[in-house]
């Protein structure tokens, strides 16, 4: 143990006194954030802003001037021409496509067609579809004959959007985003992602450096190889904890300076008026704030609906349970090959099933409680991945419960596979090893 | 509590009385032995009931062809393998895992951290040989000024040479006063000068009375170094004694004589009495060797020569450990064809 110690102890010191820790630990807030706005932004600049023209052709007539303009899509209305006739000049006029509107509108549901000469994109044909939809509902209420219908019509149309409130059984109500949850989620499952890839291939070029520098017999002659191994995993993952501690506070630094920046400082406030009728100042002091920036007031309210300390006690254990399950598998491919050039078929499979977490992650988010989101977050080798994903819309405790100790048997099991194959592995070299290889490895003796 | 001392001191010095007797047997018996090991990879057999004892205070060479598996038995009596057959011994008893701290071992596959301080990293590796910090930083102390490297300990690695490194290598294999040293094929990665370094430390660490086990291919050092040998040929230990012994086990009646005269003179009676091999003049001295066909010729030679020429030198031509290694590998590989 006090040599499992002493191994955690050099491979810490010395990797977070390497210049890339120490810049990776400041950069990296700043980085994550920057790839999330990014992000935003590409999502941002995918939405079509190109101006299109559609000719209406309808043989009905019912839908004249009906068809609402919107920013990027403009509708005119064409008579007196046909069908065939349009479609021949469609290429050299000015029109993205003909939509044509066939007399059959009432009972056929193909009715209405959109000709063009590239496929339309969702949000166009969504557009169309509900307007005319809309439009058929009106035309049928319409020739009820009923007193009053434009008012009627005006009075049911509504907006809805659905603010969601989460129970607890002691009866507090909280405002929840799904919004926020998915973003948590997701940034939460994919931090887990990227520090077991990053650091588990860390682990994995530690041993080579091992091996190529020829010091692995050295060191297995005062340590067992089991030790050397552990506690290399271990090093790192204290490596990772820390720079992740140093990230969350760095975090929390810049969002209470985003927050001081943007809301009104309560207390500053309330000093400077000392308060004469209480209830007045601290109401004044709230409509300031909700005034100063309503949306950002509400974004920190249902942030604080999240449970941190659940999910970050959810993040060490599957960040730590997901890290000793892969890095030992890395340790163990490190201990097979001579150099990195050589790990590539054994990497493929170890990131595979991480891959596929972030796959089933981003589905989760459809529908968190689903068969597909529950199985991959039971099975330990997504688990880590997709069970973050799920926290955050809430997950039932035995769900949780089997999801871990499926997780640390696991881990159990690929470390003690992964030592046998390291025990072996790191003497050997000059040799191009294979899985039929790696598996006799599995049924030595010591 | 009278009582309980009463009762537990006959018990006491029974335990001293075993201890020192253990220790007055392992002075007079080997400090390392191994008895019938065998070890298998997969199907492979590795060594086949290989045995070797080692005597406290000597140096103990381990010969063999490459791949017969020399390493194989290093890395067992570290205790990085452990054999699937037989036991080890260490000083009189069975060996445990923390008599690892009691050995020095110098593999041959041999390196250290490029990035890392040759200080930090001294005491690192001291410390997982179990030394304190205290008695590591000590004990460095004193091999650095020895090898006056004291200007190396923040140096990183990768700024020294090959042959700076095997210093600091070497320091580290004993720093914490092993009293058994193995080395595995010490010569070979060594320059001349740190070999001869080697050579030297290796017979003064004898002197303070470690016991230092090595393989080589290097037949020279054998002679020059080695009181006891095992030769393992394809997993099988087919040679095994002290050296003086095994040469003349090996020798072939073989006697080399350099006279100054005539030698046509003593050429007609030698011939018909004794094989004669080789026959060389060097300047003025003649060299002849002969076979004769059992040792109490000797005698009788050097009679029938004394008359007629001056004898200047007589002796027997023992064989070298490099013309036993080639014999005894060879038959040994004949045998098994």
């Amino acid at each position: 143990m006090n040599k499992i110690w002493l191994v955690t102890q050099r491979e810490l010191l010395t990797r977070i006194r390497k210049r890339s820790f120490i810049i990776m630990s400041l950069l990296g807030p700043v980085l994550i954030a920057g790839f999330f706005a990014m992000m935003a932004y590409f999502a941002g600049a995918t939405e079509d802003t190109h101006v299109r023209k559609i000719a209406v052709y309808d043989s009905t007539g019912i839908f004249i001037k009906k068809i609402p303009d919107t920013q990027y899509l403009k509708f005119e209305y064409l008579s007196g021409v046909k069908l065939p006739d349009l479609k021949k000049i469609l290429k050299t006029s000015n029109y993205y496509g003909i939509l044509y509107i066939s007399p059959a509108i009432a009972h056929n549901m193909s009715a209405v067609q959109l000709y063009s000469f590239d496929q339309p994109a969702m949000n166009i044909k969504q557009y169309i579809s509900s307007v005319i939809e809309k439009e058929i509902r009106n035309q049928k209420l319409l020739a009820y004959h009923l007193e009053n219908i434009d008012n009627i019509l005006k009075s049911v149309e509504t907006n809805v959007t659905v603010e969601t409130v989460k129970l607890s059984e002691s009866g507090d109500e909280k405002k929840t985003s799904t919004e926020l949850s998915m973003g948590v989620a997701y940034i939460s499952s994919f931090l887990i992602y990227m520090f077991i890839l990053l650091f588990g291939v860390q682990v994995m070029r530690g041993v080579i450096e091992e091996k190529s520098n020829r010091i692995v017999e050295v060191i297995i002659s005062s340590v067992k190889p089991f030790q050397l191994m552990m506690g290399k995993v271990l090093g790192v993952a204290l490596t990772a904890l820390i720079q992740f501690s140093i990230w969350i506070v760095l975090s929390i630094i810049l969002i209470s300076a985003v927050k001081a920046a943007f809301l009104p400082d309560v207390s500053a406030v309330s000093a400077a008026h000392p308060p004469q009728d209480l209830m007045a100042t601290a109401g004044q002091v709230h409509q300031q704030a909700q005034q100063a920036s309503p949306e950002l007031t509400g974004i920190f309210s249902m942030l604080d609906s999240i449970d941190f300390y659940v999910m970050i006690g959810a993040f060490l254990f599957y960040f730590i349970g997901g890290f000793l399950l892969y890095s030992s598998m890395f340790a163990a491919v490190g201990a097979a090959v001579d150099n990195e050039a050589d790990t590539q078929q054994f990497v493929m499979p170890i990131t595979l099933p991480l891959i596929v977490g972030i796959m089933v992650m981003v589905s989760a988010f459809q529908n968190p409680s689903g068969p597909i989101a529950f199985w991959f977050s039971i099975i330990p080798l997504t688990s880590p991945i997709v069970m973050m994903a799920r926290i955050p819309f809430g997950v039932p405790y035995g769900q949780i419960i089997l999801s871990m100790g499926l997780l640390v048997a696991t881990f159990i099991g690929s470390i003690w596979m992964a030592g046998k194959i390291y025990r072996t592995g790191i003497l050997l070299y000059g040799k191009k090893v294979n899985y039929k290889e790696m598996i006799k490895w599995l049924r030595y003796k010591n | 509590m009278e009582k309980f001392s009463r009762k537990a001191s006959p018990l006491f010095f029974y335990t001293i009385f075993i201890s020192l007797l253990n220790k007055i047997l392992y002075l007079i018996m080997d400090i390392f032995k191994a008895e019938h090991i065998e070890k298998k990879y997969g199907d492979f057999l590795a060594l086949d009931d290989v045995s070797i004892s080692v005597p406290e205070g000597t140096i103990y060479g381990l010969l063999g062809p490459n791949g017969a598996g020399k390493t194989t038995l290093i890395r067992i009596i570290n205790q990085i393998f452990a054999p699937d057959k037989g036991e080890l011994f260490y000083k009189g008893r069975k060996m445990m895992p923390d008599d690892i701290f009691g050995i020095g071992y110098l593999p041959e596959e041999r390196g250290l951290y490029k990035k890392m301080k040759v200080g930090e990293q001294s005491l690192y590796l001291a410390r997982l040989k179990g030394m304190t910090r205290h008695d590591a930083l000590k004990q460095l102390k004193y091999w650095f000024e020895k090898f006056e490297i004291l200007g190396w300990w923040d140096k990183k690695v990768e700024e020294l040479s090959k042959g700076m490194a095997q210093k600091v290598q070497f320091i580290v294999t004993v720093l914490h006063k092993p009293q058994l040293l193995i080395f595995d094929e010490p010569f070979s990665g060594f320059d001349p000068i740190n070999a001869t370094m080697l050579r030297d430390e290796i017979l003064e660490l004898r002197k303070n009375g470690a016991t230092v086990i090595f393989s080589t291919h290097n037949m020279s050092s054998v002679e020059e170094l080695c009181d006891n040998i095992t030769l393992i040929n394809k997993s099988k230990s087919i040679l095994e004694g002290e050296v003086h012994e095994i040469k003349n086990r090996y020798k072939s009646d073989t006697y080399e004589i350099s006279f100054k005269g005539n030698f046509d003179v003593i050429k007609e009676p030698l011939t018909s009495r004794f094989d004669l091999l080789e026959h060389k003049i060097v300047r003025d001295t003649n060299y002849v060797k002969l076979k004769t066909f059992c040792q109490s010729h000797d005698n009788e030679l050097l009679s029938l020569v004394m008359p007629h020429v001056h004898v200047t030198s007589f002796n027997e031509v023992l064989p070298s450990m490099n013309d036993i290694f080639i014999k005894v590998v060879g038959s040994s590989n004949q045998e098994q064809l």
